[in-house]
Order: C-alpha cells, then structure tokens, then sequence
C-alpha cells in the first residue's frame, strides 16, 4: 500500500460518502469492488434509487396534462427538477432548460435544429480532434444533409488543441463550434472560455458537451457566456436515459423544433401546427419523468456536497493517480495536458489495451478499456484503445492503490 | 485424438486451476505459445470480423485434414484462439463441421470471459465452421465431378 497523502479537503467525508452508494458496498469476484469507470456512467446515491422507487410507488401519473392530483404532483416534481437544474447551471430562466435523453440527444437536438434553421450549403461546422463520437458524428449528419462542411481544431501530442490553428479557423463562414469541456478519453480541460470569447467576437455560437464537466467542476452558463450546453444524468450521479439542453432562451425561441408530437404543441389542424412555448417546444412526446425527477434528487445531493469541495478532492485523486502510475515501468499517457480532470489514460508496454483490462476485472477493478467511443483520438496516436481510469466523488486514494498493484499484477502476467 | 477427447482434456487441465487468474495465466501461456500465422496471410481477408481485437485465421489442407494458424494484437485472445486450433488442427472437414463443441461453456470461458472476448470467440467457431463446411463441399463437388 503506498503512502496515503494528506487530506486537504475536510468538508469531504469520504466513508460517509461512501455508504451513501450501495453499488460500492459490492464484491466482485470475491473482492471489494474498485470502481474506476466513472466517465462511462457512476454509481447512484441511494437518495436517487429511493426517489425513482417514490416516483414510480406515489406520484406515477403524466406531466403538464392531467386535471388530477397525481398529475399535479408529478408536474410539479418535474417542474422543480427545471427549476433545480436551472439553478445548479445558473441558468437565467428554468425555460433554458430542456430535459433530454442524454448528452447524444441534446447534440443531435442542436445539429438538427440549428441546421434546419441557420445552415445552408457552403457553411463551416467547427468541433476538435479530440471529440467522442456524439459531438462529430450528428454534424457530419447535419452538414452532410446542408451541404455544409465539417471543419477540425487539431491538437497536439499531449492532447491539448493548437490554439492558434483555432483562431486560424474562424472565418465568416463558420456558423457554429461544437466542441467538449473536458474530453472522455484524455482528460484534457479546454481553455472554453477562450474559445467562447473569439467565438463571440465574430457572433458564432458555441455548443459546449460538458459531459465530462458538470460531475467534476462548477459550471455557471452565464459566466461562461456559452450558448448551449449539454450534459447526461448518469454521469452526474443520476439516472440513465436522463439528460439535459442549456440553451440561451433567445437562441432556444429561434430555432425549429427538433421532434413532433406531445407537448411541444399549443394547436394542431390538419393545415398547421402552433408550437409550445419554451421550454415544451423541445419536448415532444412523454418525457423521462422518474428520470427528471430523480436527476434533481443526484444534483440536490451533490450541491449538499459542493461541487467546489469535489473538484478540490477529485483534483488531488488524479495528481496522486498520475504520480503512482508514472512510477509503473513501461507505463505512457495518451495525453498528457496541462489541465485534467476526472479521468487517466495510459497504455503499458505493446500490451493490449483489452489484456490489462481483463485481469483488472477479474481483481475487481473496473476500468475502461478501448478507444472510448472516441476513434479519431485513437487513430491521432495511431493506437487500438487505451486503458482509462476515471474518477468520482468516492474514489479513494486506497482504490488507486489497488489499481497500481493490479496493473503490476496483470503486466506480469502479460510480458 | 479425436475432437472431444481433445475437448475432455481441455477441460480436465483447467479443472485442477483453483480460481480465475490461474486461469488466465495458462491461457496466456498458450497464447505466447501459439505458432505464428505466416505474415503473408495477416491481411483484412483473413480476419474474423466480431472480435474487438484483431484475429487472423489461416486454414491450410494437408492430406485430407485441416491446419490452422492464427494471431491477434491481444495475447488473452490469442490463448483462446490457441485452445481453439488445438481442438481442430488436424481434422478432417467432415469431422469439424460436424463436432459438437462443449469445452468453452464446461471451461466456463463463456460466462466468465467478458462479453466482447465471448462474442469474438463464438466468432472464431463459427470462421472454423464456415472454412470446413466450404472444403467439405469442395472436396464433394471433385468427387461428384470425377464420378461424372
């Protein structure tokens, strides 16, 4: 066991906090479980289980519509959840808030909607080499169907973009920059606001996946001045198949409707439809209710934390990772930024990214082996996968030990 | 040895390692063990698609039976392809098509394996499958045709 460091963050307590999630009370394969996969989904507070077992067991009914007592509660508990995130994103109006699917739907909200409304053949699309595929793929989509053209802001070796080869780029033809806060597969922190600030010197809106942010760090949108934002509930402690759409309410009232249906209409004819207000116009069909709900119960939770004494702890988690794993002979990062946050990822020798992670799981440590839904990062280093730790508010210092200990272990057995 | 005296023996070596790392540890010592497919036949052609490493299966007819030689990037995969050709090496196609195959689920390599490594290896059986019910009925279709 290595030397634990000095804790510097005492409004984390990290026991208590680990009772709060039953998942990590598990054994796999007969051992504690290590879980370290955190950028892939996290683990669920009990306060979450419980409030989609209440939803589901006292208030089940369907928003906005009912006349009845259930369908008011459950508007109302919806409602709030808008009003909660709102607050949490600070948000000017909880009408900039949109309830998705996911970071995915929320991107491919944006491409289509924006797309149908600003795009038109000739016109540039700016994302990074560093994107997964949710951020690339829904613009190649949108531009594919435009006549548009997908642009991309190179990085370097270390994983961080080439800045001026950014500024470069931003001609008048650029109508749109998609790009992540933090990346899944490198852990690199984009200078956003960088970005956002020359971005808005030539009126070009900028969509943020903060996907790998909101769980890690203090996101403020009007500080940040960004023009949409999106996020997924399960990696922020909540629910899967939750999500959430920022959007500045005068862009939001500009554009198109993604989807047809439900409750993102006022009035319907065979001759012409009237759509909802903000933010319903976004919302068609049932939305993921427990899903919300329960969303506001993982957000509520983390704020009792504070996200500023999480990024404080998982800031030493990943500064300790780095410098335990930098001591594993034959170990390199892919990517190697100045900022990070939340996640690790490395390779070991020529081992195979899938190797190393199997002999982890079966020491029960869970990571992440391969290219991370991320394949033109993968290719930039021209490497199969990588193998990513990532972090979370329970991870300990004692779990990074373990990790240590069993890629030590399963390298021995590999070479 | 036939193909389920091979598999009965397969089975029998795993059933003396205690847990699952012990395991692994011999089936990585297959897969360092493994003779190497010729470079010339490390092309996309020869790879079994569904596995998410890489695997290159070459089958080569020598007196009426079967040969397999293989590789992969990964060496736990290429342990599991190891166990695979020493099952069907030197069979004749007749006898691999129709081989009922028992070791991976009695190895308990199908529910411990994860799921993209399990896929990859029934992807692998089905290749094996596929290249002897091809030379099965290639060998039929000389024979037919000399008999006409």
């Amino acid at each position: 066991m290595q030397q634990v460091p000095d804790i510097t963050v005492p409004a984390i307590d990290i026991e208590k906090i680990r009772k709060d999630f039953p998942l990590l009370q598990e054994k796999v394969y007969g051992q504690p479980l290590v879980y370290l996969d955190n950028a892939a989904t996290t683990q669920k507070p009990q306060i979450v289980l419980d409030t989609l077992i209440e939803y589901y067991t006292r208030i089940n009914s369907n928003v906005h519509r009912g006349v009845h007592h259930l369908s008011q509660e459950a508007t109302a508990a919806y409602e709030n959840s808008r009003k909660t995130i709102a607050t949490f994103l600070n948000a000017r109006k909880p009408e900039e808030i949109i309830f998705t699917k996911g970071t995915t739907d929320g991107i491919n909200l944006i491409a289509y909607s924006f797309g149908r409304g600003e795009i038109k053949p000739g016109d540039v699309v700016l994302t990074t080499a560093m994107e997964h595929h949710s951020n690339i793929v829904p613009w190649q989509m949108m531009c594919e169907d435009r006549g548009a053209e997908l642009r991309i802001i190179p990085m370097d070796e270390k994983g961080e973009l080439l800045m001026d080869q950014f500024s470069a780029l931003l001609t008048d033809k650029v109508k749109i920059i998609a790009v992540t806060y933090v990346s899944n597969s490198l852990g690199t922190v984009n200078p956003i606001r960088d970005i956002i600030a020359q971005a808005h010197a030539r009126n070009i809106p900028v969509l943020l996946d903060a996907a790998q942010a909101v769980q890690h760090m203090p996101v403020d949108v009007q500080e940040l001045d960004v023009d949409f934002l999106v996020f997924s509930g399960h990696k922020i402690y909540g629910p899967t198949g939750s999500g959430v759409l920022y959007g500045k309410e005068e862009w939001l009232d500009r554009l198109p409707p993604y989807q047809g249906g439900g409750d993102m209409i006022k009035t319907v004819t065979f001759a012409k439809t009237i759509y909802n207000v903000l933010p319903y116009k976004f919302e068609a069909g049932t939305p993921d209710i427990s899903g919300a709900i329960a969303l506001e119960a993982a957000i509520k939770y983390i704020q009792q934390i504070g996200v500023e004494n999480i990024h404080a702890w998982e800031e030493q988690l990943v500064e300790y990772a780095v410098q335990q794993l930098s001591q594993i002979e034959g170990l390199r990062f892919i990517g190697n930024p100045k900022h990070r946050s939340g996640a690790v990822s490395f390779l070991v020798y020529d081992i195979h990214p899938y190797d190393l992670g199997e002999l982890l799981d079966k020491q029960g440590i869970a990571i992440r082996t391969g290219h991370h839904c991320a394949e033109p990062v993968m290719d930039f280093f021209c490497i199969p996968g990588t193998v990513r730790a990532s972090f979370a508010v329970y991870t300990t210092f004692e779990d990074i030990d373990r990790l240590v200990a069993g890629i030590k272990r399963a390298v021995t057995m590999l070479r | 040895m036939t193909i389920k005296e091979k598999q009965d023996e397969l089975i029998s070596d795993f059933s003396f390692m205690e847990n699952w790392m012990d395991k692994y540890e011999h089936i990585i010592q297959l897969g360092k063990e493994l003779p190497l497919i010729d470079e010339q036949y490390k092309t996309p052609e020869h790879l079994i698609k569904g596995c998410q490493s890489q695997v290159w299966l070459h089958t080569e007819m020598k007196d009426g039976l079967l040969h397999f030689t293989a590789d992969s990037d990964a060496v736990i995969t290429k342990g599991l392809v190891s166990l695979m050709i020493t099952v069907f090496s030197g069979h004749t196609p007749k006898e691999i098509a129709t081989a009922e195959i028992y070791f991976i689920d009695a190895i308990g390599l199908s529910s411990h394996l994860s799921p993209t490594r399990s896929n990859g290896l029934l992807s692998m059986l089905k290749q094996i499958k596929l290249y002897a019910i091809a030379y099965e009925a290639k060998s039929q279709s000389q024979k037919n045709g000399t008999e006409l």
